[in-house]
């Protein structure tokens, strides 16, 4: 197949383009200070603790410099000074259904969570800007103990458990961006699992941006303790704006002894939205964490969710898809470190580049010395759809000592113009053929997703594949 | 971190006037903006992406001086031994030519001095003399090694001219402190053939500092097997940048095989100019003791039906430390590119330290990349299969060490080289004997 005839891959993102006006109680204006900061903790009611966190986050923030040294030029279009970084309806948390208000469920509507859903799903905190704006934890999750609400919630109402992990698997110091998260941070999730405990259903939280120019810091901390499981799964889409808009998430995970959590995100932001995340695990002794991403949207997303494996036998595991459409740079990732003997990780990721879209695989493999029976394995694969598009693989890896493995493969490759002409031949559509081509690359990735997301995914990427051929 | 000069005052402010005045005025004015251009330019950090992970200490250059006058030139002549059958030799001592050996080869070639060239060989010289920008991170270090340049070899094989024999190179140092600038440029014509081994020694025990610069150039169809054996003293400081242009169904195989030097920062690029070139990329590294290597390759494709194979090999005993950051880089009209990238690393004690980057970049999407990394150590099913037939562990050790390495070596298709390489190997592992190829 030439290159040069190869047709153009567009998106069609009206799917989720759309916005209802919402009249913002509490606003803390554009732009970035001390004043700020203290404006957010006011309005949330910060306990002292809580306020000199933001400060001292705040003066990091600005220490700081920009990783463009490594990462992205594109990050010097952010502007702070144009961005809100609060707004919200009101502090507390919607606790039923009926109390959320007509147009916020319509929007839910259109986001696929039909009321009925909540039948099927533990419990959805659903954020809707900056605060928890529906919350309903499935009486079942409750009766076992377990804690599933807003992280400004959690912090106030459980402080014991909440303070002493808070900030402690991702210092505020770790990057620009997990400083500025948690200088102004609000939203997110706080979700403890009692010991013994596996929740049965997942459970879903659906974040949305709603408001031009205005950035999203959700802070989420997941506690497991010994011996639980839980599945928490994360979805994003966003209305489509003309200026840049920023989204600076922090995610901390904590599995205790034994216990399971596997993370998942399905990210669909506008094209215009910066999505700087810092994820994050801690797994005790022969515990598991798994964090299961996948990157559609947005104009930039840099994001390397990690596991520190701090006991013996714990093992951490990266999923990573990324679709990298025209105009979007998808730099996505995986660090690992080991802590302790005997502990594995696996990392597999695909990443498809379309029309002019970039996708960068970034990953950290750390080993330390006299640790034994320390095994990871590592693969990417690329594949390119069009002659303007590129991807990228760096990968940095440190051994010491022996008893150890690691390995690391990549490949690229672009989609086999046999497979299509043979689709062809038996009347199958070029663009029909291309997206079944690309469906069968991410195949067995997708299908670790739970159902929903897995059956979602396939439809997203036959979409975007279809509609491009022409 | 300690503060470290980077400065090298007693090479740079010594000027050894008989050497300089060797070259050409316009050449000298050359060196004179490239120690501006070294002075001006701020020594590497950690942070800087191309010396991640480094030993950033270790580039404290304060100490090193001008290398004086070696004690016996005849000495060293008589300890310049390679391969049994060679076709010519250059020996140089402390950025002197002590010996040329150049009667053998073919009508046409020419092989001598770097600086007697510039000035009968002024386009050749102007044409290819470190034409390639320094992208890999030691462009200071480069800009260094031309303020400082005294000497050197010079290659060029005319069009469809085949040199059967390999030609040698030998690059002494001597003395304590002593800092040497071997330069060795390579210009392969049309359908040309050529095997070159360079040699770099140390004369004696002592910590020295070499900073190298080679420029490998073939024109169409040439083919050009490179070997650079790096034999510094254990103590020593030494860069090593490579540059390969390979032209249109050119072949290049380079090998690094690095048995010696204390701190080695080699960068090697291979820019695939011509469609159907080739280049291979070859390097085998037995690390002991607290010797680190840090090793930077770039594979740029840029035209299409190019193909690249790196394969690094590091065996890593007591403290040693080796890096390696590998790209591959597929232009825009790239296409139907093939290549490869391995870095091996055999993990042989618990102190030791592995630091693999293999890197892609590819902006065409005909293509076929792959890369890898491994780290691992010895299998014990081995140690036991060998155990059970009477060989010592220790010794057992070496032999899987010594099998790891030899097995790089398939990819050079001289007989006579493979040998050579394969003993040296043996020799520097402690293993007695003809191993077993």
């Amino acid at each position: 197949m030439s290159t040069t005839t190869k047709p153009e891959i567009g998106i069609d993102r009206s799917v989720g383009d759309f916005r209802y006006d919402v009249n913002y109680e509490f606003d803390a204006g554009t732009g970035l200070s001390a004043k700020t900061i203290d404006y957010i903790s006011e309005v949330k009611n910060d306990p002292a603790w809580v306020r000199e966190f933001r400060h001292d986050a705040y003066r990091k923030f600005l220490e700081k410099p920009m990783p463009t040294h490594w990462a992205s030029n594109d990050l010097d279009n952010i502007i702070f000074n144009n961005i809100r970084y609060y707004l919200s309806q009101g502090t507390q948390p919607k606790r039923s259904w009926d109390d959320v208000p007509e147009e916020m469920k319509l929007t839910f509507e259109r986001l696929g969570i039909p009321e009925q859903e909540r039948k099927f799903l533990a419990g959805v905190e659903a954020q809707f800007d900056s605060e928890a704006a529906y919350s309903n934890i499935k009486a079942a999750v409750g009766e076992q103990g377990v804690i599933f609400v807003g992280s400004g919630e959690g912090l106030a109402k459980h402080p014991e458990i909440f303070r002493k992990w808070f900030g402690k698997v991702i210092p505020t110091g770790d990057n620009k961006f997990s400083a500025l998260n948690s200088a102004v941070f609000s939203g997110g999730s706080f979700i403890y699992v009692p010991p013994g405990v596996k929740v049965k259903h997942p459970l879903q939280a659906y974040f949305r941006i709603n408001a031009e120019n205005f950035g999203q810091f959700e802070r989420t901390l997941i506690i497991a303790d010994e011996g639980s499981e839980v599945m928490y799964m994360e979805g994003c889409t966003a209305p489509k704006f003309e200026t840049a808009t920023l989204h600076s998430a922090v995610v901390e995970l904590v599995a205790m002894k034994g216990a399971k959590i596997q993370y998942v995100t399905v990210q669909n932001w506008s094209p215009n939205v910066f999505n700087l995340v810092t994820k994050r695990g801690l797994a005790h002794e022969e515990a598991e964490i798994k964090w299961i991403d996948c990157n559609i949207g947005s104009r930039l997303t840099m994001k390397y969710p990690g596991v520190v494996m701090k006991g013996r036998k714990a093992r951490g595991e990266v999923i990573s898809i990324a679709l990298a459409s025209d105009g979007q740079h998808q730099d996505t990732g995986a660090k690992m470190i080991h802590a302790a003997d005997e502990t594995t990780s696996n990392i597999v990721s695909k990443s498809i580049s379309v029309g002019t879209g970039r996708a960068t695989y970034r990953g950290l493999v750390h080993v330390p010395k006299h640790l034994k029976g320390c095994k990871n394995n590592t693969e990417c694969d690329a594949l390119l759809i069009s002659s303007k598009s590129r991807t990228d693989t760096y990968p940095a890896i440190t051994v010491r000592g022996q008893g150890n493995s690691c390995q690391h493969e990549a490949s690229v490759s672009q989609i086999s113009a046999e497979q299509i002409f043979y689709m062809q031949q038996r009347g199958i559509s070029e663009g029909a053929a291309m997206s079944l081509s690309v469906n069968g690359f991410v195949n067995d990735l997708v299908q670790q997703f739970p159902m929903e997301y897995s059956v979602e995914l396939k439809r997203l990427i036959e979409i975007e594949m279809e509609g491009s051929v022409g | 971190m300690p503060q470290v000069k980077h400065q090298m005052n007693a090479v740079l402010d010594t000027h050894d006037k008989e050497t300089v005045a060797n070259w050409p005025e316009w050449f000298r004015d050359q060196q004179a903006a490239a120690l501006a251009d070294y002075e001006a330019t701020p020594a590497p950090t950690r942070k800087d992406e191309p010396w991640r992970f480094s030993n950033i200490a270790a580039l404290d250059l304060t100490a090193f001086q001008t290398a004086g006058p070696v004690a016996s030139e005849g000495r060293l002549i008589n300890a310049s031994q390679g391969l049994e059958k060679f076709s010519a030799k250059l020996i140089f001592g402390n950025n002197v030519l002590v010996h040329q050996d150049t009667e053998s080869l073919p009508q046409g070639v020419v092989l001598k001095s770097l600086e007697v060239a510039a000035r009968e060989n002024e386009e050749l010289f102007r044409t290819y003399f470190m034409a390639q920008p320094v992208e890999l991170g030691s462009h200071k270090y480069a800009a260094l090694h031309k303020a400082r340049l005294t000497t050197g070899a010079v290659l060029y094989v005319p069009k469809n001219t085949e040199i059967a024999l390999p030609i040698e190179l030998f690059h002494w140092v001597e003395g304590e402190n002593a800092s040497v600038f071997p330069h060795t440029l390579i210009v392969c014509g049309e359908n040309s053939k050529v095997t070159v081994i360079d040699h770099f020694k140390s004369s004696d025990n002592k910590r020295a500092f070499a900073c190298g610069v080679n420029d490998l150039h073939l024109e169409r169809g040439a083919r050009l097997t490179y070997i650079a054996v790096q034999d510094w003293s254990r103590e020593s400081l030494a860069f090593h940048i490579n540059s390969t242009i390979v032209g249109r169904d050119a072949c290049s195989t380079a090998l690094n095989a690095n048995f010696g030097g204390g701190f080695v920062r080699g960068e090697s690029l291979s820019r695939l100019v011509g469609e159907g070139s080739r280049s291979e990329m070859l390097s085998l590294n037995p690390m002991d003791g607290q010797r680190q290597i840090d090793q930077r390759t770039l594979q740029d494709h840029i035209a299409p039906h190019t193909s690249s194979d790196l394969l690094y090999l590091n065996a890593l005993d007591d403290k040693a430390r080796t890096i390696f950051a590998g790209l591959i880089k597929v232009g825009k009209s790239a296409h139907k590119t093939d290549a490869y990238q391995k870095v091996r690393n055999l993990m042989l004690s618990d102190e030791a330290e592995a630091n693999s980057m293999p890197g892609l970049e590819i902006l065409a999407d005909d293509v076929r990349c792959t890369h890898g990394a491994t780290a691992g150590e010895i299998n014990e099913e081995e140690l036991f299969y060998m155990e059970a037939r009477g060989i010592r562990q220790s010794d057992g050790r070496r032999l899987i060490v010594n099998g790891f390495f030899q097995s790089l070596l398939g990819r050079l298709k001289s007989e006579s080289l493979r040998v050579y390489l394969g003993r040296m190997i043996s020799e520097k592992l402690g293993i007695r004997g003809r191993p077993d190829y």
